[in-house]
């Protein structure tokens, strides 16, 4: 057999113990792996066979608890679920292994997931409905409502997304995608009826769906494919489709692009920040329009490039649009 | 090797903000002898914010950019990460989706367009890399950038998500990229490594979350600046002028002084194939690039 079946892997563990140590420092050990173990095994061999003192959280071992979760050189993953070897291939054979999120530490790859947790109690992450309590029949859902949910149901509460999000990293009270995916997929649910309430949470500012940086690190992150920044998108979605989209610079924002493509098919930049802001808010953009501007890179409205073939693109925009604000 | 041709989308950047980079992809396609068909026609991607508001006219209105592509049996190359995203996105989801490929086809049969699913959508970085070759680069460089420490900036919107993204960066892997690196060594530079390369310079928040946004371009450049870069070098051209013009705002955010000049990936290319300062339009820059 050809195949490599196991190589040598040097291994940089994180170690932390929140009533002990003053900071955290890493152990490292070089340990033969083969090409059927998954990260758990290696941190089961690390603690029964090296350092019994390493702690992390270790449940079903079939990728369905969400509870190990950690991060292997800044790619969150399921420890139960993610191959050695294609880690290896990633990354090469120097693996560090750390806490989902290092400020949240209390011991090793132990981390206090209570912000996870309230952000996703802050959305009713449950099915708001008056129950009968005699039902005679089930309450069927067809396949093709079922649909509408986009696996966002398959989330374990991992984590995984949530912790790897540099919006929420920076602004914590931003809700993360985590929670977002959990407001989609109950707002998206044919037998619910809370979903306003839920569109009105995530249409705050500075914590709702407006202050997504669109990195696209929780589509990457997520080890079950639940896509949340899709998620994220389809809210936004349906704000505007609900007729609550407050007016302001993050709404503006985005329908700016539609009047700026009617007019000249191509966006204009300038215009766009002065509808975003308003004509008090975009003087804050004074000095970086100056320097701009010093450089060749603002083009003035007369010269305002323009699509060939514009008439396509307003008679699309008139016969396409599907909302309106 | 037969010459390279693509139907080049410029994108509304590089028409407006960042005219350089226009100018320096052009320029580096002439001296590397690929044809670019400019896709005048074309209208702006929505950037992922025409999304958030309409999503069936995005996709109406980046399909209609595909099909001119199509009308020329191109690839379609782009140079801006975010209308790569948003292109590849459309064309994915049509040709994944015949019900929904059927509801935009009925809309752009209005104008007498038809999407077929023809043509290949692929950011410009990836045609060099992998088309053109980086040997082939190689043995064309006259000005080596041997003096120079070159921080690679990915931008988000070529690498993730890689489910997407693989179709067209040849499984470019996300938490590990490696084309900018592998184009900066081509190109005779040094390439830095520094953990802030693959992540976010907070563009797309900037008007709505302006903290976030700055404390993550300030956080880019001090990366690139504690990693002993000289400059940085980025594909996309929405991370340039946040890398690039934003450096006062993001260094208020992060309490530390950030500047460096940023490049854009074919103006780096430009300068080791001696193409001269000016046919790469370096005097837009807003941070100055003061080393040529």
């Amino acid at each position: 057999m050809d195949a490599l079946t196991s190589q040598q892997v040097t291994f940089k563990v994180f170690r932390f113990n929140e009533e002990t140590d003053y900071l955290p420092f890493y152990n490292t050990y070089t340990l033969n792996v083969t090409h059927e173990e998954v990260v758990l095994d290696i941190l089961n061999r690390i603690k029964w066979d090296h350092d019994g003192s390493l702690s992390y959280r270790r449940s079903c071992r079939h990728g369905i608890c969400g509870v190990c979760s950690i991060k292997i050189n800044g790619k969150a993953i399921l420890a139960c679920k993610s191959r050695l070897f294609d880690l290896v291939k990633i990354f090469g054979t120097d693996l560090t292994i750390e806490p989902l999120s290092t400020k949240r530490v209390i011991k090793d790859l132990i981390i206090d997931k209570k912000d996870f947790w309230e952000k996703h109690a802050h959305v009713n992450p449950y099915l708001v409905s008056d129950i009968i309590e005699e039902p005679t029949s089930e309450h069927l859902v067809s396949p093709h409502d079922a649909e509408k949910l986009n696996e966002a149901d398959y989330c374990i509460q991992c984590g995984a997304c949530h912790y790897s999000c540099p919006a929420l990293a920076i602004n914590e009270q931003f809700i993360g995608p985590a929670a977002f995916a959990a407001a989609y997929r109950f707002s998206a649910d044919v037998r619910d009826e809370g979903a306003l309430e839920r569109l009105h949470i995530v249409n705050e500012e500075a914590e709702g769906v407006w202050d997504c940086v669109k990195c696209m690190e929780c589509a990457e992150a997520c080890p079950k494919d639940v896509n949340p920044i899709e998620k994220i998108t389809k809210l936004h979605n349906m704000i505007f489709e609900a007729g609550i989209a407050k007016n302001n610079v993050a709404t503006r924002h985005a329908v700016g692009f539609a009047h700026s493509i009617q007019k000249h098919g191509l966006l204009d930049e300038g215009e766009l920040v002065r509808y975003s802001e308003g004509n008090i808010g975009v003087m804050k953009h004074i000095p970086e329009a100056l320097a701009m501007f010093k450089n060749g890179k603002i083009v003035m409205p007369w010269n305002m490039p323009k699509s060939k073939n514009l008439d396509e693109i307003k008679k699309l925009i008139q016969s396409s649009s599907t909302v309106k604000f | 090797m037969e010459k390279l041709k693509y139907a080049l989308y410029t994108g509304c950047t590089a028409r407006e903000s960042t005219p350089e980079l226009l100018k320096s992809t052009l320029a580096i396609a002439e001296k590397l002898g690929i044809e670019l068909v400019l896709l005048d026609e074309a209208s702006c991607c929505g950037a992922s914010h025409l999304q958030d508001y309409d999503d069936f006219l995005s996709l109406v209105l980046n399909a209609r950019n595909i099909c001119y592509a199509e009308k020329l049996g191109l690839t379609m190359v782009t140079i801006c990460n975010t209308c790569q995203l948003n292109t590849a996105m459309t064309k994915h989801r049509l040709d994944t989706n015949p019900e929904l490929k059927a509801r935009v086809n009925a809309k752009l049969a209005e104008v007498g367009l038809e999407y077929k699913g023809t043509s290949e959508v692929t950011h410009f970085l990836y045609a060099l890399v992998q088309d053109f070759g980086l040997e082939n680069l190689a043995a064309l460089v006259k000005v080596p950038l041997s003096q120079f420490n070159i921080a690679p900036f990915y931008g988000c919107h070529n690498i993730r998500p890689s489910e997407l993204q693989n179709l067209s960066n040849g499984g470019e892997n996300p938490y590990n990229p490696t084309s900018l690196d592998d184009l900066i060594i081509a190109c005779g530079g040094v390439n830095v490594d520094y953990a802030e390369k693959n992540k976010c310079c907070g563009f797309h928040a900037e008007l709505q979350s302006p903290h976030t946004a700055a404390v993550l371009t300030g956080n880019a450049l001090a990366g690139a600046i504690d990693a002993n870069a000289d400059w940085i070098v980025t594909p996309c051209p929405l991370c340039h002028l946040k890398l690039d013009v934003q450096h006062h705002g993001a260094s208020k955010a992060i309490g530390r002084d950030v500047k460096l000049p940023v490049l854009h990936m074919p103006q780096m290319v430009g300068l080791a194939l001696g193409c001269t300062p000016a046919e790469l339009g370096l005097n837009h820059h807003v941070t100055k690039v003061d080393f040529v």
